[in-house]
């Protein structure tokens, strides 16, 4: 079969070359970048031994009574802070997800909405809660207030996406019954967004959870703060209770999402 | 059909055990927001204050000081950017084997599968600032902290998507390969990698996007960039330069978002 | 039940006492014996969920057997286990009826993970086949036709043409034997006829006895030379397709509404 036929083949491979140029630059800018700030070897085998020496500091974790009632407060301040902002900001976000989408809303609508969604999310929950904290004070407050600006900023956008990805035709046929635009909305939009949004909100709420146990550095309210003042007081035991107690916190609300999102299938 | 006339036929959308479980959540959703209003503390003073301080704080931040950013802005911008790259690219490093581990399909062990998963949840469950604050006590204020930071907050992230991706992984190639006879690592290679390889650009792109919002607040506990010129402009009062930053901040953010966007469209 | 006498005598691969149960106390396959000629096409037909899928898959253990032995030269399949599996298995080349190509790697690089086997994971990540092996692929896409579109994406293609790559990936491996999991189950009648020819003369060409799967009655009749039949998990007919008779077909398959 073959012999005769040998003839000039082209190559089994096409060489891609964009992606081997990216690559390439990639390895560059690695080096480049640790070069300039200052990643060398010497200040890392020195940062593992003052590793070290502060996880000895952490064990073990302190759990005097106080302190754990201390540690108590501060926790179930910041699972308020987050249910409530949670519960606000998702509030929110479903009439300014719904004006956000540009498959229902008029241009002169979703412009300044889309504008105002954008606004909540680019800043970071702390810079918002510090400027929270400059406006209404320390406290539980500002941590709220940052942290429903920042879900809203996230569900807000995800659900106005969401929207716009349904199939408007089984709107149309809402609509061809002639039902009033909020019905419209009821039978024809939520079902198909519905369990998106419920995974938007759980995520959101995982989130805020998160967010919320160190708003408090800032002053707004929460573990946060005892953390901070673990830290600055060089308390590391104390700070390793509270570092653990955050984690199980996290990890609890974990296995309550997943029970949640079986009981909404 | 007239059997059935007198037959009273509900039409029900849940069954009754689906409906006990729903109401049990609305009940402790209503439960929980009420007991937080109740029992959290807010001065209504200060809730009433609220809206003149904003004024107050806005007014203060106008006009905002141009002038400063190339003294005090630029360097602590880049340096951000570094930070965040180059966190990004070590929790790569780091959560691709942590990844394999994690996915049930690859990894058959239950025991190294759990501790995997264990380790990316414990990465995400504590925060950037968190980790920032650990590493700062440990390396000293500046760069380094904060990159180490973003590193071992991202690990958790990008692991835990990669092994999602992994477990999601059409098993027929794979199935394909092995028919062939073909080593796990080509396997891995041939099989796996070409399908996860677009969700796996999409993660990291997805993570440095946020890793530069969050590499630019790391400032604010000592670990580099521009959240110390932040703390420090706050500090002295001097709003305008805050000003100048947040604007700073929001342009990079901006600009880093249209990037990703476009980059993952030519990649994917 | 019929086994018919064969002129060779020579053997592709023998099961003996192959029993399978995915579920305790419901087996699927009850104590197959078959020797399977080495030329030529055998066809194993049976009604869906008789167990074809699942005797084909045990030849090459993607399914692991309950009990039972694969003799492949000289070797017990179920024995094996690792590395010597491995060598068994690229011995052995597979067509499945999804095609389960690689969707974004090229026609080419789909063709060439047929090597998998035999090449080292480093020289197959940097693409270093032996250029032997280069030419082989080429000659192989020409034998299916597809040699334009070497270089594009698989998941460009059509059904057939995957099929066709996928054919060609097995025949890559210079199998001793090629097995096919209901090749043509998921392409039109006129290309499932291309596909059983290509088969054929790919089969023909380079002399490797075929074992497939398939519920085309027509089909199998049309292009095997050998023909097994299953219903219930037991072998019911084994012989050549000219003694396959209607009654044949209705002891395997039941009813006779679909008989024409």
């Amino acid at each position: 079969m073959t012999g005769a036929t040998l003839q000039a083949r082209p190559p089994a491979f096409l060489p891609n070359w964009p992606a081997r140029l990216a690559w390439i630059a990639l390895a560059i800018y690695t080096v480049y970048a640790a070069s300039l700030l200052d990643v060398t070897w010497a200040r890392f085998v020195l940062g593992l031994e003052q590793g070290a020496r502060f996880i000895s500091r952490m064990f073990p974790p302190d759990t005097a009574p106080d302190k754990l009632a201390l540690l108590a407060k501060g926790l179930y301040e910041t699972v308020e802070i987050a249910v409530i902002a949670s519960i606000l900001g998702i509030l929110l976000s479903l009439p300014i997800g719904l004006l956000a989408a540009r498959n229902l809303m008029p241009p002169w609508v979703t412009w300044p909405t889309r504008l105002f969604v954008v606004l909540c999310r680019s800043f970071h929950q702390v810079i918002i809660a510090i400027l929270f904290v400059k406006a209404v004070g320390f406290g539980a407050l500002a941590g709220i207030l940052a942290l429903t600006v920042a879900s809203i900023g996230f569900v807000a956008k995800l659900f106005a996406e969401a929207i716009e990805e349904i199939s408007m035709k089984q709107v149309e046929a809402i609509r061809a019954t002639g039902a009033p635009f909020m019905n419209v909305i009821t039978y024809g939009v939520m079902p198909q967004v519905l369990n998106r949004f419920v995974g938007f909100a759980t995520y959101q709420f995982d989130s805020n959870l998160r967010n919320s146990t160190m708003v408090g550095i800032v002053g707004a309210g929460g573990i946060g703060g005892t953390m901070f003042a673990a830290f600055q007081k060089f308390d590391y035991d104390y700070l390793l209770t509270i570092l653990l107690a955050i984690i199980a916190l996290i990890m609890l609300s974990e296995v309550l999402q997943n029970w949640i999102k079986k009981i909404y299938r | 059909m007239s059997a059935t006339a007198g037959i009273h036929r509900e039409w029900r959308r849940y069954t009754p055990s689906q409906r006990l479980a729903r109401f049990v959540l609305y009940f402790g959703l209503v439960f929980a927001c009420v007991v937080s209003l109740r029992t959290v503390q807010i001065i209504p003073e200060f809730l009433y204050d609220a809206p003149e301080q904003m004024a107050d704080l806005f007014k203060r931040m106008w006009p905002i000081d141009w002038a400063y950013y190339p003294k005090g802005v630029h360097e602590a911008l880049i340096e951000t950017l570094h930070i965040a790259t180059l966190g990004t690219i070590l929790a790569i490093l780091m959560a691709l084997p942590l990844g394999l581990l994690a996915a049930n399909n690859i990894t058959r062990n239950a025991a190294l599968n759990y501790g995997a998963k264990f380790f990316l949840v414990s990465s995400r469950s504590v925060n950037s600032l968190v980790w920032a604050l650990l590493f700062v006590a440990i390396f000293g204020p500046g760069a380094l902290a904060g990159t180490m930071a973003i590193a071992f907050r991202s690990i958790g992230f990008v692991g835990k998507l990669f092994a999602e991706a992994l477990e999601e992984a059409r098993p027929g190639p794979v199935e394909a390969l092995k028919a062939a006879g073909a080593p796990w690592t080509s396997i891995y290679l041939k099989g796996y990698w070409p399908q996860v390889e677009p969700a796996f650009w999409a993660i990291a792109l997805f993570r440095w996007d946020i890793s530069v919002r969050e590499s630019a607040v790391l400032g604010l506990v000592g670990a580099g960039g521009i959240g110390m010129a932040i703390d420090s402009a706050m500090n002295l009062f001097q709003w305008e330069r805050v000003a100048l930053m947040l604007v700073a901040m929001l342009v990079v953010v901006i600009v880093a978002e249209v990037g990703v966007t476009w980059l993952r469209k030519k990649i994917i | 039940m019929v086994a018919a006498e064969r002129a060779t005598g020579a053997v592709a691969i023998e099961v003996r006492g192959l029993c399978k149960e995915y579920k305790r106390g419901v087996p699927v396959l009850r104590d197959i014996s078959i020797a399977f000629p080495d030329r030529g096409i055998t066809a194993v037909i049976g009604p869906s969920g008789t167990g074809k899928s699942t005797l084909i898959r045990c030849i090459n253990r993607l399914v692991e057997p309950t009990a039972g032995q694969v003799l492949f030269h000289g070797l017990d399949m179920v024995k094996l286990r690792g590395r010597a599996l491995r060598e068994a298995r690229r011995r052995i080349g597979m067509v499945f009826q999804e095609y389960n190509l690689v969707e974004r790697l090229s026609v080419m690089e789909n063709v060439l993970s047929g090597r998998l086997g035999y090449v080292s994971p480093l020289k197959a990540w940097l693409r270093r086949y032996p250029p032997a092996d280069i030419d082989a692929a080429w000659e192989l896409l020409d034998t299916v036709g597809l040699t334009a579109f070497a270089n594009q994406r698989a998941d460009a293609l059509s059904g057939g043409q995957r099929q066709r790559v996928g054919i060609a990936r097995a025949v890559m491996q210079h199998p001793a034997l090629l097995l096919a999991d209901e090749p043509t189950s998921s392409l039109d009648p006129k290309t499932s006829v291309e596909i059983m020819e290509l088969m054929t003369a790919l089969a023909d060409s380079r002399r490797i006895p075929v074992i497939l799967n398939i519920h085309n009655v027509p089909l199998a009749r049309r292009f095997a030379t050998h023909v097994i039949g299953m219903a219930g998990g037991h072998v019911v007919y084994d012989g050549t397709p000219e003694g396959l008779t209607d009654d044949h077909l209705k002891q395997i398959y039941g009813g006779e509404d679909w008989l024409e």
